[in-house]
This record gives C-alpha cells, structure tokens and sequence, in this order.
C-alpha cells in the first residue's frame, strides 16, 4: 500500500516536473522560474531534478547548483509541513522582533533554518515582509500575522 | 483611442452608487490585521438582516496602524472609514451607519465627502490630522478603488496620459516633459529619471527593453508593495509610456517573492490590459507594441541593485557587475534597457496628464513632487504617508503620525535603511530632500522611515543593519565581503561589552575603507549605519565600552536584573515566570536572583505585580 502510494506520489510530481520543463522550453532566462515551480511541486530541489532541469536546460549542473546556493528562497534538503518566517527587519526588530524569534525558538525546541522531529514546521527569519506597520510580524505559509506578541504565539501553532 | 474615450465616459456614468458599498481594507496588512475576519462577519450580519449592500475589497489606504479598515458608504453620502473593526463591532456598525442612516463618529477616522454634504463630527480627509498635510498623487487610488478593477482604473482617468502619449506626442516630447519635471528616480539615488531615458533612447540599437525595480528589499519599506498592490495600472501604463519613449518593446517588473498578493494582482492586471489592447500589439489601434513579463525574485537582497537583478532576470547568480557600460548602454542580454523604480513609473501618468510643470510646482528646487514613505517603529501612527518634498522631518514624525508611542522620548529616526542613517532630534527640522538628507549623512533612499525612542539602543541598531548587510553581501568584491564582517565582530564585540576604545577608531577607518572601495552601492553604503550613529550617538558607544552599560537598557549582555527587598513582598510570581531558576527565596520573605543563572529576559519583572524588580 505505502510503497505504490509513494510511487504514486513520485509518479505525479516527476509528471508535474515535465510538464513545467515543457512550458518554459525555448524561454529565455528560465532557470530560476524553473527552480521555483520545480521546487512548489517536491516542496525542496532534490538533485535529480537539478540534474533534470541542467540537461534540460543543456548547461552545466554547476550552474544550476550555484544559482540554487545564491537565492535564499531555494531549499536543498526537505523542509516541515509549515514554513513559520519570523520578520527580523528594522521595523520589527525595535518592536520586539528578536524575542519574538525567541518564544517561538523555546515554544517549538527548535532553532532558525529548523524543522521540528515531526515534520510538522520549519523556523525561518526574513528581513522584511512588508507589513511592518503591524511590527512585530510573522508569516505561516501564506498566512500573515501582525502586531504579536509572544504571550499571541501558542494559539496560532495550535492552528497548524 | 476614440473607444477607450466613449469607455471612460460610459463607465463614469456608471460609477455612482446606487446601493450602498461596504469595502474592506485587504491588502497584505488589512489581512494580517484580521480583514477577512470582518468580512465574515460583514456577510453574516448581511445574510441575517437580508440586506441589500455590497461588500468589496480595496487596498492599503495608508493608515495601517487603524488596520482592519472598513468603508461604508451610502448613495448620495460621503463615504466614511472606520478604523480597528472587529468582527464584533460589526453588527452595531451596520445597524446604525447601514439600518439607520447615522454614521458612527466615535469610531470613523475620517470621511471623503466628493460631492455630498460632510457629515457632523467626523474629519474630512483632507482636514484631518493624518492626511491635512499629505498630498496623495501616486497613492491617490489607493484605498479608493478597487485595484484590480481595470474599468475603475479608467473611469478615474487612467490611460488618458497613454492616449495623450501616443496621440499628439513624439518620443522626444514625452521625454521633454518628464525633464521638465525634473522626477527624479525613487529607488535611491535620485537620478534624473529624464536624462536616464534620453541615454537609453540615444543608445544604438534596435532592441531595447524596460525594467521596473520591484525588488523592495530595505526592511521597514514597502511602499512599492503598496503601490503595486494598490494600483498596479499605474506602474503598468508608466512603463508603457517608458518603452513608447525610449523605443522598446518588451519589459519586465522584477518583483521580490515576498509579495505574492502584489505579483497575483499585476498578472490580473497584465492579462486585463492585454484583453483591452492597452498592452502587446498595436497598441490603442497604433503601430506601438509593447509586451510585459513578470519575474519573482527568489530572495536576495543585492538582486535590487541594478546590474544583478538584470543578471538575475537572465538567470544567473544576481552578482553586480562593474559599470560603466551602464544598463542604458549594456542591460538585459546586453540590450540597452531603462531601469527605474515602481514609485518612479508610477509618477509618470500623472505627470503627462497634467505636465511636468503641474509636477514642478511641487517640492524644492531640486527635488520635485512628492515622496512616498513608510512609518514605522516607535509612532503612534504607523503607515503609508505621501507628502511634498521639503516638508520637515519633525513635521511628519510629530504632526502626521502624532509623535512616540506611549510618549515616550524620541531617539532618532532612520532613513533609507541598510544606507541609509540615523537623524537624532536636533536634526528634525531638516527638509526632506534628497540634498539636505545626504548632508546629514543619511539618504532618502526608498522611503522607510523607522522611528526609535529612548528604549532602541543605537550602537545595537547599526550592528543590526551590519548583521544584514554583511549576510546580503554577495562576496564577489573585497572590501564589502571581508569589512562587512570584520566592522559586524567589532559591534557585536561593543554589545556584548568586550569593546575597548580603540575599537572606535578602526571601526571608523574600515568603514570609510569599505565606503570608498566596494564594488556596489551596497558595500558602498553599507558603513552609513555605522558612521552616521558614531556621529550622532558617540557617547552610547562610549558608555558601552567605558562604563559596560547599555543606556537604553536593550543590549542583553548589559543588563543586569535586580529585586528590591523593600518592594518585595514574597509572592513569588517571578520565580514563576523565571524560565532559567534563576529566582530564589522563601515564601512572604524578599526573593533574590542569580545573575549567574538569569538570561536576562525580562519575564520577572513583566510579572511583578509590585514593581520590585528593575533593570539596570
Ligand atoms: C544593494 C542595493 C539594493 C537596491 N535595492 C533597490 C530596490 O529594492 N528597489 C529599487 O527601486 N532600487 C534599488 N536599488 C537602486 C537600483 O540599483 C537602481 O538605482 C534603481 O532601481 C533605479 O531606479 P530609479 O532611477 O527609478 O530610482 C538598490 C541599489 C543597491 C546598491
Ligand atoms: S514578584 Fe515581585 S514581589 Fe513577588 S516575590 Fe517576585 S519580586 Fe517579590
Ligand atoms: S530576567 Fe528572566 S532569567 Fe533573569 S531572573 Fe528574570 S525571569 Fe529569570
Ligand atoms: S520590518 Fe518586519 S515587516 Fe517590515
Ligand atoms: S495596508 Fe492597510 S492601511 Fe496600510
């Protein structure tokens, strides 16, 4: 059951996969719109797929490798189910930004760039999310969250 | 272009309300504040009442700090905003504005009349407080209409410059006019936007492309955010005019991957205007083509200095490069390409529609119009404020967004972010202009403005900008991927008070270093932070190194908490709170801490219902 359920997992991301190579077949400056549907679909960029998406491409795989390292919205290892972005910008950071990082960091047990042992989220900063009028703020997935405190965090983990 | 006018004309007739409208602030931070919350509850009470209204969605009005926002508007009256709407005022709301025709005045913040007559007891915008002192020219939609509404766009004059553009003027006329204009570029350096067109329309060649700067990365800013994702039409139709000016055809808005809702609303608003020919062949019925793209970024700060993001539009590490040949020579696949800002292409609809005249007549002698900023920090009114150039610092901290927080004692203000620096009071009354804020030793940057008040400890502050700089630094040059680090161990060294005074004095030779040597604007600007706050502040430093103490109290490796046996009444709540056990005592006896134990969270003394424990 497990094993051809995978599989089937498998089987429709590589689809997924193809189908996106096809779209952008012939686009100029593709590369990274390609690394960032590729990585929507498999929730990371394994290496096979920048491998993939090199040959595809025809240039070489370190190219795609030193694109990938360059931009920090590409990951190269598995992340949680819930990517928490903590704001560390200027307008957060004199509203409280730091300790905010630091009640969610004690709250999960786990540090920046972490993912729980469940899988359930990873902890990320960002320097600024744009909404700084609500400083402090946060991001759950897409869901943005202004005006925190710490005492504000519990209830909306429970959420997720 | 005959249709596009019969459009407009049809459309302002059918733009009177003729049921009355409930509108929802839900840009980016509408939905952080809890908007759809209160649409939820807007649709409920409408479901149980059975009323005839409806409900829509603006963007960002610009007073985030009353966020969520609600408009409620009846046929013939002014439309009126509340402020901090929850879900559960909405049902007294709708019975008294909606049910019984009286607006609510102790929770409206102000009321556009148009052409009604002003309700009793509530602000008119244009006499408020808040915006009495703005002048709303690329915000002038926003909050107002609906964004991704192409027919709102056009009903409240948009595409009447592109028609005039391509209807009575050459290239050259159009690029004379924003000369005249003297709009200077808004992404930061304050290039004259006139003469940049002119170099890219004079550059050989018959491919061209335009580029708009979307990359917003300053943290504390996010006027193109707002403005993208409050009129995206205008960022649009000034790019068009851009690429009619310097002959090209092709464009791209390079926007950062943090702003989803703005990248959702311009494909919105590149298909819409594509569907009505104002965007890809033959333009309004000429031989003009222009096509636009949309790339999003993938997280890099240097990505918004010029020469990497088009690096990084072509697909590559967004590493800058050095310049001369400049982009109006070499730009996108070594095409001649005209960059400019979001703000920037947004000013120039307005500025054909009226003229470059109408433009000049506002601002200072060298910096004309008016300038979108973000406040942030320790004000009262945190939000997104366009004023005229020249208008005093003192004058937006204090009269618009209505002074400290908690009034407490302003410390400085922050201007132009990672470049930019910190302005100390005496400092308030300079002008903002891009001359007077260089002077100072700050620049006006993007916008954002980030007031701190007695609590933001200054030296901590800079070390917090070269703790981004220094992650950001793409490596390729020298002095920015070394010093960045190097001035970063000295500051950090200075807050955890491990700093000696000589420290002082490298710190102030690396950066002038770093300044003149690096390759970008952004190892070139990155030591501001520091020389500005080593101008202003020395003597915060100086108490760090010489005494080990942080006078804001904010530097966690200063503090030192104590409990004041006199105050003390035994109750224990701090031993509580205290994560680390660092509390000790006996039951209704004085309790004592640890500071080998204590990490310096402040959790005691937040609990202290007897204000005995302090920090020093
Ligand atoms: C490190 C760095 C970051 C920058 N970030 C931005 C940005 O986010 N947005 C922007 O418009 N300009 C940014 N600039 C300025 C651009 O290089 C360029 O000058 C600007 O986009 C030109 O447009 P303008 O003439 O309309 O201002 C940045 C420059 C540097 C050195
Ligand atoms: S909470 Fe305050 S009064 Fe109570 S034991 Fe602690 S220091 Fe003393
Ligand atoms: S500051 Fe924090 S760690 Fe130190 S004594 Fe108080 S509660 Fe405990
Ligand atoms: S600084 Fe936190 S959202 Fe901008
Ligand atoms: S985002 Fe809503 S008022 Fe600023």
């Amino acid at each position: 059951m497990m094993d051809s359920g995978s599989k089937n997992d498998a089987n429709i991301k590589a689809k997924a996969l193809a189908e996106v190579l096809k779209r952008y077949a012939g686009t100029k400056g593709a590369l990274i719109p390609l690394l960032q549907e590729a990585q929507e679909i498999y929730g990371y960029l394994p290496r096979e797929v920048m491998r993939e998406i090199a040959m595809e491409l025809k240039i070489p795989f370190s190219r795609v490798y030193g694109v990938a390292t360059f931009y920090t919205q590409f990951h190269l290892k598995p992340r949680g189910r819930n990517i928490i972005r903590i704001c560390q910008g200027t307008a957060c950071h004199v509203r409280g930004g730091a300790r905010l990082l630091e009640a969610i960091s004690t709250a999960l047990g786990i540090g920046k760039n972490e993912t729980t042992a469940d899988g359930r989220f990873t902890l990320e900063t960002v320097a600024c999310l744009g909404s700084c009028g609500l400083a402090p703020v946060m991001m759950i997935n897409e869901e943005t969250y202004g005006r925190l405190t710490p005492e504000k965090v519990p209830a909306i983990l429970e959420k997720y | 272009m005959q249709d596009l006018k019969e459009w407009r004309e049809t459309l302002q007739r059918h733009r009177r309300v003729d049921r009355p409208v409930i509108t929802v602030g839900m840009s980016t931070c509408g939905q952080a504040a809890g908007g759809d919350r209160v649409i939820a509850a807007l649709e409920e009470v409408r479901a149980r009442l059975g009323l005839q209204v409806d409900i829509r969605q603006t963007s960002c009005i610009g007073m985030c700090y009353a966020e969520p926002i609600v408009e409620i508007t009846l046929p013939g009256k002014p439309r009126v905003f509340y402020g901090d709407v929850t879900p559960e005022r909405v049902p007294g709301l709708i019975e008294k504005h909606l049910v019984q025709g009286e607006p609510v005045s102790e929770w409206a913040l102000i009321q556009v009349p148009g052409e009604a007559a002003p309700y009793e007891g509530i602000p008119v915008i244009t006499q408020s407080t808040y915006y009495g002192r703005q002048v709303r020219v690329v915000t002038s939609r926003l909050g107002l209409t609906d964004p991704e509404s192409l027919e709102e766009y056009v009903a409240t004059g948009g595409y009447e410059a592109l028609e005039k553009v391509l209807g009575q003027m050459t290239p050259e006329q159009v690029i004379e006019e924003i000369k005249i204009s003297g709009l200077r570029g808004r992404g930061g350096a304050g290039f004259p936007t006139g003469m940049k067109w002119s170099f890219t329309r004079q550059a050989p060649g018959d491919k061209k492309y335009v580029v708009c700067n979307a990359d917003e990365g300053d943290p504390g800013a996010f006027m193109d955010r707002s403005v993208l994702e409050g009129d995206p039409f205008s960022v649009i139709e000034g790019m068009t005019i851009a690429a009619y000016a310097i002959g090209a055809d092709e464009g791209y808005i390079y926007c950062r991957a943090e702003y989803p809702l703005a990248i959702k609303r311009l494909k919105m608003a590149i298909a819409a205007a594509e569907e009505k020919g104002l965007l890809g062949r033959n333009i309004l019925g000429t031989s003009f083509n222009f096509d636009l793209h949309i790339k999003a970024g993938a997280g890099a700060f240097v990505c918004g200095e010029e020469t990497a993001l088009l690096a990084s539009i072509e697909g590559k590490r967004g590493m800058p490069r050095v310049r001369p040949p400049f982009p109006a020579q070499q730009g996108l696949w070594g095409k001649p390409t005209n960059i400019n800002n979001v703000e920037t292409y947004a000013n120039v609809p307005f500025i054909i529609k009226n003229d470059g005249q109408w433009f000049a007549s506002m601002g200072t002698e060298k910096s004309k119009g008016t300038k979108v900023f973000c406040l942030t920090g320790k004000v009262k009114k945190t939000g997104l404020i366009e004023v005229p150039m020249g208008i005093t610092l003192r004058e937006i901290i204090f009269d618009i967004a209505g002074g400290i927080q908690d009034d407490r004692q302003f410390k400085a203000v922050q201007i132009g972010g990672p470049s930019g620096g910190c302005l100390p009071e005496d400092r308030l009354d300079l002008p903002v202009d891009y001359d007077s804020l260089n002077r100072a030793g700050a620049i006006m940057g993007s916008g954002g403005m980030v007031v701190m008040d007695e609590n933001t400890c200054m030296v901590d502050v800079a070390r917090f900008f070269l703790d981004f700089t220094q992650t950001e630094s793409c490596g390729k040059c020298t002095p920015c991927r070394e010093g960045t680090k190097r001035m970063l161990e000295i500051l950090t060294r200075i807050c955890e008070g491990k700093g000696k005074m000589e420290d002082l004095d490298t710190l102030e030779t690396l950066a002038r270093v770093v300044k003149n040597t690096a390759l970008c604007g952004l190892g070139q600007t990155c030591p501001n932070p520091i020389l500005s706050t080593l101008q202003y502040f020395r003597h915060e430093y100086e108490a760090h190194i010489k005494d080990k103490r942080c006078p804001a109290h904010s530097c966690q490796a200063l503090l030192i908490f104590t409990i004041d046996a006199e105050k003390c009444t035994g109750c224990g709540a701090c031993t509580r709170a205290c994560p680390a056990g660092a509390i000790s005592g006996e039951k209704k006896q004085p309790h004592q801490i640890d500071p080998a134990l204590c990490i310096k969270c402040g959790s005691c003394m937040e609990k202290c219902k007897y204000g005995a424990i302090s920090r020093l």
